[in-house]
């Protein structure tokens, strides 16, 4: 629906998209980390996809890259759609992976940029306030990682309610 | 001062750690003794016996956290919202939902397709079948049947997904007015949901959790007369709608409760991310069914409501307007629902009937594959939408091409309406929170996950 848009984003950002396909009719560009913030913006303010619909991630374990942070945009003037992925590596033992935040541009990512930290551990730089969302502060590890097994249990730990 | 002594001005010590009178007045009790003293002009003030300009004084306030939440009675979802309000006016606020997290996304991945419909059931729990309509559609999309699908199964997901949607906004309404006060719109709303929901019972064989939608079509025909008992329930419904209405909308305590409180506009709501009829509030007409149109609701004849300011009241009036609307689409539907099957007839998708499964080998090796290994879908993502009970439901999925899903994650309308509350409560009374986050309508299920 929105191809030409994709094609106006991949003439625009050369080096940022790396990939792009429309498959099942749902245009799609893998754009680069570092470039993320500045694809965003410009599909914020100048391409008219002024609505983020969804923020989320995907583990591909055992696949370099490892994760995936999708976004499905939307422009509510003309309701085309757009998916942006951005792949991120995280090395064993070394800094997790990382990614700019989006909440800045749309205040709607705050929430699922902590879902997302708190499922997969995926940081998001610049996020004013990264704690764990659905999941409590005491829990262990991401539960949507691959290799967070399914049946592990956690105890509930009670810690002294307070206030803070 | 844990035992019961005599203290020196005679007075008897009560019981355990309690400070005698004495103790107070003196000040001696820590804790007591660090409250704030007031200024001395202020004091002056108010020793002064002619307190004529009694609106002039302004006591000193410090901001002040109370915790409400997450089991509250006034409010009809898990939710914990940590205040902090100088007064009754809140200053700032932090909502922490997942307290009803169940690893949907988790279990999912775990689950062949079809076993992920009872899952999906459990996330709306007052329109389940519009979760299992959005699921379906998502993966028939990544299986390349949605134009594929039979004629009257998509005109039976419309219709049950059109009472799902009345129930839905009847659940929110009479749960809002209730929590107000109007306890007789609550009991009147409810019974026009049992009457619905006893209709789906009788379809689908569960009140709740139906799980009643197949990848590919349905799990049964309608029963007999379905068409005429929906025809009649929902003559009935419109009348007891037009009572709680006339119940609602010139009821004088109801519009001060709700008019201009938690306001937002158009603007913000889009950066906020909202849909449904909380986005329509505020102006936005965007509609899935209407902007998008999937199944047949490009074939009916229906308006999107919408209102003006984005406050409490324009949530009530839009959610009533479309109750009527989905009544619309559900004449019109009854009217056109044509003859015909209501599942796919694609053996690797679909079951077979029970008879051939017990009676033909090809049938009961269907069976027997789908059960075990599941549907087999093919590798990729797809996200698709449908319009919810409260907006934009979209299921994102990757498939690996195995019979169970490698991700499936749901955009929960709920949890991104909720993420704005801080914002509509700022500045607000306690006493609107409650309204407030009534009609947002964050359902724990879906929310939490």
């Amino acid at each position: 629906m929105s191809k030409a848009d994709l094609d106006k984003l991949v003439a625009q950002f050369p080096g940022a998209v790396v990939s792009s396909h429309s498959n099942f009719g749902d245009d799609t560009a893998v754009v680069t980390a570092d470039q993320l913030k500045d694809v965003m913006r410009y599909l914020r303010d100048t391409a008219g996809f002024d609505f983020l619909v969804n923020v989320t991630a995907v583990d591909y374990f055992g696949r370099e890259p490892r994760f995936e942070v999708v976004y499905h945009l939307r422009s509510m003037a003309t309701g085309n759609r757009l998916r942006i992925k951005v792949g991120l590596h995280e090395e064993e033992g070394g800094p997790s992976a990382e990614v700019a935040t989006v909440s800045d541009l749309w205040p709607t990512a705050n929430w699922q940029e902590r879902e997302a930290y708190d499922m997969f551990g995926i940081k998001f730089t610049g996020h004013p306030d990264l704690r764990r969302i659905l999941m409590y502060e005491e829990f262990i590890g991401h539960p949507l990682r691959k290799d967070y097994p399914k049946e592990q249990r956690q105890p509930l730990i009670r810690r002294d309610y307070s206030l803070g | 001062m844990s035992t019961t002594t005599q203290s020196k001005t005679g007075s008897k010590k009560l019981a355990l750690g309690m400070p005698t009178p004495e103790e107070i007045t003196a000040g001696g009790i820590p804790g007591i003794s660090a409250r704030p003293k007031l200024p001395p002009d202020l004091m002056a003030k108010l020793n002064n016996e002619e307190l004529e300009d009694v609106e002039d004084i302004e006591l000193p306030t410090e901001p002040m956290t109370i915790n409400m939440g997450p089991s509250h009675p006034a409010t009809h979802g898990t939710v914990r919202i940590i205040l902090t309000i100088d007064g009754e006016t809140v200053r700032d606020s932090d909502v922490q939902v997942g307290y009803l997290h169940r690893c949907f996304e988790k279990e999912a991945e775990a689950a062949t397709y079809t076993q992920v419909f009872p899952y999906t059931d459990r996330l709306n729990y007052v329109s389940p079948l519009l979760n299992n309509v959005g699921f379906a559609l998502a993966v028939e999309k990544l299986l390349g049947i949605v134009d594929r699908l039979p004629e009257r199964a998509s005109y039976i997901r419309v219709i049950v997904g059109e009472i799902s949607r009345i129930t839905d906004h009847l659940t929110c309404l009479g749960a809002s007015a209730m929590e107000v006060g109007g306890f007789t719109p609550f009991l009147w709303m409810i019974k026009v949901r049992e009457w619905l929901w006893e209709l789906l019972e009788e379809l689908t064989g569960a009140r709740l959790t139906h799980s009643y939608v197949r990848i590919g079509g349905v799990a049964q025909d309608l029963p007999e007369h379905f068409i005429e008992k929906l025809r009649a329930v929902l003559d009935k419904s419109v009348e007891v709608l037009g009572e709680c209405e006339s119940l609602l909308v010139k009821n004088r305590i109801f519009r001060d409760r709700m008019d201009g409180v938690g306001t937002i506009s158009a603007e913000d709501a889009i950066a906020w991310g909202w849909t449904g009829p909380c986005l329509r509030s505020t102006g936005v007409p965007y509609d899935v069914r209407k902007d998008h149109p999937y199944l047949v609701y490009d074939r009916f004849e229906f308006d999107v409501p919408v209102g003006s300011v984005g406050d409490n009241y324009d949530r009530v009036a839009v959610r009533l307007e479309e109750i009527r609307q989905s009544m619309r689409i559900l004449d019109q539907a009854c009217k056109q629902i044509p003859a015909g099957p209501v599942l796919l007839d694609e053996p690797r998708i679909c079951m077979p009937p029970k008879n051939a499964v017990y009676n033909t080998i090809e049938s009961m090796i269907g069976h027997f594959k789908l059960i075990v290994d599941g549907i087999k879908v093919p590798p990729g993502e797809v996200y698709s939408y449908t319009e919810g009970g409260n907006g934009e439901l979209g299921f994102y999925i990757v498939s690996d091409g195995s019979g169970r899903p490698y991700r499936c994650h749901v955009r929960a309308p709920s949890f991104i309406h909720t993420q704005a509350l801080s914002k509509l409560i700022l500045g607000a009374g306690i006493a609107d929170i409650i309204p407030t986050f009534g009609l947002i309508n964050m359902i724990g299920g879906e929310c939490d996950r």
